[in-house]
């Protein structure tokens, strides 16, 4: 059973979703049986907000939506919830420094207030030219024993000290 | 019931026998036990989610909630102990901590499920000094108004649009203390029953916006009332803010509407206090219509009724002693020309025609089909309230198909959802019939087509579903092949099995056939000695008088065009009506201001023909009248006798003298089929429907309903291909040019509208001056 709004006209999917993001989707739909698309929708917002340089559009859930045939608030629904989604445009490089326990007694504050230093703006910020975006971490990353770390575009940095992460993030384009 | 499932449990040292299966709360509410609650409500699914109806249940380590703990044998529980009463109180302080304290100006104050379960079992302070957390509204269209800041995150309104009205419009978005409950874009719901999540919201976070801040709960008054907008006859309460409305809320009828009524039910009042009623009698002087005393009025309407060659149109929407009355005079001044059914073409098969068109079952029914053909029929629109009762059925499983002149929305999944030309539906409904093994030997005319998989798929489904049916809804009626339709639906019935249903199209359809509004058959359904014109015949060539009661013909008749220029060549025009419209403006010699259904004890016959009745709850403004009082007095002035009732009652009384012996049966008989008759396939055909919001005087003017999505339709909808084939683009104007009359509506996009075809609407002012609803049509761009 579709809930689709009926009256609500969706964008075709492949009027908003690259060819290469139609294809992992299509693969990922292959895991699932027919009726249950929407067992899909992580992977395929995942695909999409790829797409799109780290966040997704309305348009492009919207997408989704039509491509999975689920309500479009439910694809919002999910997008929302799930602190690996971006909703708003973000920079290009996502850096999230872990501040859960172990990292936080390692010294993760001394790591935060430096890149915030270092960049002049907050957690949950991106920086004016659009390349950093400092990334809220929600939750632990499972790299305790190399507290504190972060996370840059999906790569572990652990032992990180404020020098350590200037190397780091000064070798991003 | 069987033993095995009765089991007995003890709820606050009172033994109560309940079903194995139930829930805690089930037992409890049927008990009459109070157990405070938010997120359950015994329509929705089970959420569990608010914590509220928590109960101590001996042998249970903690709490358990009532609403999601399923009842077991030799169970004892404790609703108001010391553990549950902690427990609820705790809970009602977690939801208060980002609730506003903003009772004294929020509309749901006084009716508030949180301000009375906080009295009842919250603590007299909070704990919680930090800061509240606040949520910016979106809006979400001209019907509901939004205050999410108060909103407590039950999720009755997500559940609502997810199980009950099949649409997923407000959802969750969010986490954590950063969930809000709402469209998460700025966008207004379009469910034709959303209004209902204002009265299932516990809170004042989605409140009526018509009614907003005009008044409190406790200063209302309620009164019973009936929903005069579609033939389920929803059961609502009237509520009154001394004497003036102030808003429509449901009145819970199991077999009826449940506890829901569509958006029309509820903001159609809007329209009952328009600039348009008309206040005082009015006649026509030198060409000009002038404000009148009554007497003046009645002579006058007396003195132009009483010509030969007179004409009767009465509205379907109008109550059923308005009917009867209405062919009582008629057939006192000696005419037989009585008719409501103004949106009518095809008359062929009116003297085989049922008693009245009726369901052919009881509206809970249609929850346990297993089978069933809808065809013409947009039943989502045209009657809500059944709709939500279909998609019960077809949520279970239930094979449900449409052959319609469009894919029209649904909100369940079909089996075949068929949209041809309209032209075509016979021949599919025949193909249909076919599949079937039916018998359709009187339709050998028609050019012969070959049955389908899509069209087997449709009578595999009739002929295997063991509780099956084939019904008509509004747009077979208005549609120029009816008859044939008629005689496909009792073939394709009689040989499957399936009980043939009829969708009456408007309010009082049933009635109006009940109470003799027909030019063929007198009240009770019995044959009239000499038959009459009907409704099109009326208006085809102009007749010497009109008598118009509750009808805007320049919305309602087949072909509003012709209906204008016969009430401009008659001699005669004489309306009752609560409203004044352009065409009595233009054309009326006579008015007589007529009180609508708040406003006079009226009954309403619906589908599956129920006589409900509703007092008058508000006085008529200024010198308007109940209509059955302006029949009296009119009868009198004319010298005609039978027509001195002391009161409305007597009326339905009479009535009821004479349908003692009705039969109620669908499975006619057909003497005729109408010949086939195709139009040039080379032509541009107009399809369309008479819009939800255009259906009668009364929604026509309520604003709220007019500013919404669905009371936005005044447009030429058409197909992409069929706008690349014109070279046009989406919104471009165009011109719309119907047997000599045009009309100019913006194009929209529409790929749901078959090929071939362009959907103009009627019922609508920007078509009021275009031809019949179905028919060839010109467009170009304008």
């Amino acid at each position: 059973m579709s809930s689709v709004p009926a009256d609500v006209t969706l964008p075709t999917p492949e009027s908003v979703l690259s060819e290469h993001s139609i294809e992992e989707i299509d693969e990922w739909l292959t895991r699932y049986p027919d009726d249950q698309k929407q067992s899909a929708v992580l992977a395929a917002l995942s695909v999409a907000q790829h797409q799109n340089l780290g966040w997704l559009s309305t348009e492009l859930m919207d997408a989704v939506a039509a491509k999975l045939e689920m309500a479009p608030i439910a694809v919002y629904e999910v997008a929302s919830f799930y602190s690996m989604f971006e909703t708003k445009p973000v920079g290009k490089h996502c850096v999230a420094i872990c501040t859960n326990i172990s990292c936080m007694l390692m010294g993760s504050d001394t790591i935060v207030e430096h890149v915030e230093n270092k960049f002049g703006i907050k957690l949950g910020d991106s920086t004016s030219d659009g390349k950093i975006y400092l990334k809220v971490e929600e939750e632990c990353l499972a790299a305790c024993s190399g507290g504190p770390m972060m996370q840059v575009d999906h790569v572990y940095h652990t032992q990180l000290t404020p020098q350590k992460v200037d190397e780091i993030l000064d070798a991003l384009d | 019931m069987s033993d095995d499932t009765t089991i007995q449990i003890t709820v606050d040292g009172t033994p109560l026998t309940a079903q194995r299966g139930q829930m805690l709360i089930e037992v409890t509410d049927a008990a009459g036990i109070d157990v405070p609650r938010f997120c359950y409500h015994k329509k929705l699914s089970v959420a569990a989610n608010c914590r509220m109806c928590l109960v101590e249940v001996e042998k249970a380590p903690k709490p358990l909630p009532a609403c999601a703990t399923p009842v077991m044998p030799d169970m004892v529980v404790h609703t108001a102990s010391k553990l549950a009463r902690a427990a609820q109180k705790g809970t009602m302080e977690f939801l208060l901590i980002n609730h506003p304290l903003d009772c004294p100006i929020c509309d749901q104050g006084g009716e508030c499920e949180l301000q009375d379960v906080a009295m009842g079992y919250g603590g007299g302070a909070s704990q919680y000094t930090e800061g509240k957390r606040v949520v910016f509204d979106k809006y979400i269209g001209p019907l509901i108004a939004t205050e999410m800041t108060r909103c407590i995150h039950c999720t009755r309104c997500v559940r609502f649009g997810e199980e009950i009205a099949g649409i997923r419009e407000l959802g969750a978005t969010g986490r954590g203390e950063n969930v809000r409950i709402g469209t998460y874009i700025e966008k207004s719901v379009v469910s034709e029953v959303s209004g209902n999540v204002i009265d299932i919201c516990p809170v004042g976070a989605l409140t009526a916006r018509p009614s907003r801040y005009t008044a409190r709960s406790w200063e209302l008054s309620q009164q019973p009332s009936v929903s005069p907008h579609d033939s389920v006859g929803s059961n609502v309460f009237v509520h009154l803010d001394g004497t003036t409305i102030n808003r429509v809320v449901p009145r819970e009828n199991e077999s009826i509407n449940e506890v829901w009524i569509a958006d029309r039910d509820r903001f159609s009042y809007q329209g009952l206090t328009n600039s348009d009623r008309l206040q005082t009698p009015m006649v026509r002087v030198d060409g000009e219509l002038q404000a009148c005393d009554w007497s003046t009025a009645l002579a006058a309407a007396a003195d132009h009724v009483r010509r030969q060659d007179l004409g009767v149109l009465v509205s379907p929407n109008v109550t059923l002693e308005e009917l009867y009355l209405s062919q009582k005079l008629g057939r006192a001044l000696g005419t037989n020309n009585i008719d409501h059914r103004l949106g009518q073409l095809d008359f062929t098969a009116q003297d085989a025609a049922p008693v009245m068109p009726w369901l052919g079952m009881q509206l809970n029914d249609l929850e346990t089909l297993d089978a069933a053909l809808l065809i013409g029929s947009n039943i989502r629109k045209d009657q809500p309230i059944a709709a939500l009762r279909l998609r019960k059925s077809a949520l279970k499983g239930a094979a449900i198909s449409f052959i319609n002149p469009k894919r029209f929305g649904l909100h369940f999944d079909a089996c075949e959802n068929i949209a041809t030309r309209y032209d075509h539906m016979v021949s599919e409904l025949l193909c249909v019939a076919m599949a079937c093994g039916a018998d359709v030997s009187a339709m050998a005319d028609m050019p012969s087509t070959d049955a389908n998989e899509r069209h087997q798929r449709i009578a595999d489904s009739l002929n295997n579903g063991e509780r099956a049916a084939v019904f008509l809804g509004n747009i077979s009626v208005q549609h120029p092949s009816y008859s044939q339709l008629q005689y496909l639906a009792v073939a394709i019935a009689r040989k499957t099995g399936a009980t043939l249903g009829m969708l009456p199209e408007r309010a009082n359809t049933a009635g109006a056939w009940l109470a003799g509004a027909v030019p063929h058959r007198v009240a009770g359904g019995k044959k009239s000695s000499t038959e009459g014109l009907n409704a099109h015949a009326m208006l085809e060539a102009p007749l010497a008088a009109y008598l118009l009661v509750g009808c805007e013909l320049e919305f309602d008749a087949a072909n509003p065009a012709q209906a204008l220029s016969s009430l401009k060549g008659a001699s005669s025009v004489v309306a009752i009506s609560s409203y004044m419209s352009d065409s009595l403006r233009e054309h009326a010699d006579v008015i007589l201001p007529s009180a609508t259904f708040t406003e006079t004890f009226g009954t309403y016959v619906n589908a599956t023909g129920n006589w409900q009745s509703a007092r008058g709850v508000t006085a008529p403004p200024g010198d308007a009248r109940p209509a059955w009082k302006i029949f009296r007095v009119l009868a009198d002035e004319l010298e005609i006798d039978g027509f001195t009732y002391d009161s409305p009652e007597a009326v339905t009384k009479e009535l009821q003298g004479q349908c003692g012996d009705v039969q109620l049966t669908n499975m006619i008989q057909f003497d005729s089929v109408k010949a086939f008759e195709a139009p040039s396939t080379a032509a541009l055909l107009r399809a369309g429907e008479t819009p939800i919001y255009a259906t009668d005087p009364i929604v026509r003017r309520s604003q709220p309903l007019q500013k919404s999505l669905d009371g936005k339709q005044a447009f030429a909808f058409m197909a992409d291909a069929e706008l690349q084939k014109l070279s046009l683009k989406d919104g471009d104007v165009v011109q719309i040019k119907q047997n000599g009359s045009a009309v100019s509506l913006p194009s929209k996009l529409d790929n749901d509208i078959p090929l071939g075809c362009v959907w103009v609407p009627t019922g609508l002012p920007e078509t009021a001056a275009l031809g019949e609803l179905f028919g060839e049509i010109e467009v170009s761009r304008a």
